[in-house]
């Protein structure tokens, strides 16, 4: 096979490469999305912890 | 000594060190499996004698819509155990399926949209199965909101089990919807009780993929539900500790 019939795809390369690349990009963003998450709730807990401990002191 | 080994798999700290553990040893195996998935799917398997090359969107529609009704038995399962034992990290399992399993059954329904065009000239009918399943994708959307909708995580966690439960009805009308009732949408072909009517070359990719994305729900759940744990512990010690190390 070559690589101009593989990115064809019989004539559905619209049909099958877009059911894939959306695919790619949720499966991405659900990753993504944690990974952003606990990094801003790191932050925030050690920005809240940080503004106590001045104000105690 | 039973109990405590399970009391102490339960508690939070615990929990967040062992998910950060297993999420690199889930992950590296998914990404793998993906690979080979698309290469056989992809590369290896023939195309279809009637569908030609379109059907080899069913390796992301089809392992797509079983994770979809997967995670929500998943989520309803946990919520239930959270709801009678009242085990916090049940809880925070069944929230955290909520926008995985969301996010499947969109992809099953957008994939099986694409799919449905150019086989049968239309991206969409009001049928049973996917009538259904998109009923799912709001069975989800509604967790997600309501858990929202609460400020007391706990008491969400409640509310949401209690609609997730609700929503369980939906499962089996999702699975015998195909045979229940005479839908555009074709029947079973792997998962009945004679051989699968499929060939070979065609299975392998399938269950390579199915396997797949049984993986990586099972790490991005622990993500999502490291990042609960951080959220609900957050006046405790070692989170704190934690967060003043980063």
């Amino acid at each position: 096979m070559n690589l101009e019939e593989f990115f064809n795809m019989g004539g559905y390369a619209f049909y099958v490469w877009s059911s894939y690349g959306i695919a790619l990009l949720v499966l991405l963003v659900n990753i993504i999305a944690p990974l952003r998450q606990r990094n801003k709730l790191l932050n925030k807990i050690a920005d809240t912890a940080r503004r106590q401990a001045r104000r105690n002191a | 000594m039973f109990n405590n080994f399970f009391h102490r798999m339960a508690s939070p700290k615990h929990f967040y060190g062992l998910a950060g553990i297993l999420i690199p040893w889930l992950a590296v195996p998914c990404l793998l499996l993906t690979l080979a998935g698309l290469y056989y799917g992809l590369v290896k398997a023939p195309p279809d004698y009637q569908q030609g090359d379109s059907y080899r969107i069913m390796f992301i529609h089809v392992p797509a819509a079983w994770m979809s009704l997967f995670i929500y038995i998943v989520m309803a399962g946990a919520g239930a155990i959270g709801l009678i034992w009242r085990i916090k990290l049940a809880e925070v399992v069944a929230i955290s399926s909520a926008p995985i399993g969301a996010s499947f059954t969109f992809l099953a329904l957008i994939t099986g949209s694409i799919w449905g065009k150019p086989m049968w000239g239309t991206w969409w009918v009001w049928d049973a199965r996917l009538t259904s399943e998109l009923i799912l994708l709001f069975l989800y959307l509604g967790v997600i909101a309501l858990n929202n909708a609460i400020d007391d995580k706990r008491t969400a966690a409640r509310a949401v089990a209690i609609l997730a439960l609700v929503g369980v009805i939906n499962i089996p009308i999702i699975h015998y919807s195909v045979e229940w009732w005479n839908t555009l949408h074709q029947g079973p072909t792997v998962t009945k009780f004679d051989k699968p009517s499929i060939h070979l070359s065609m299975l392998i990719p399938l269950l390579l993929m199915a396997v797949a994305f049984k993986l990586y729900y099972a790490f991005v759940v622990l993500m999502r539900a490291r990042c609960e744990v951080l959220e609900r512990e957050r006046n405790s010690g070692w989170v704190k500790e934690l967060a003043e190390k980063t």
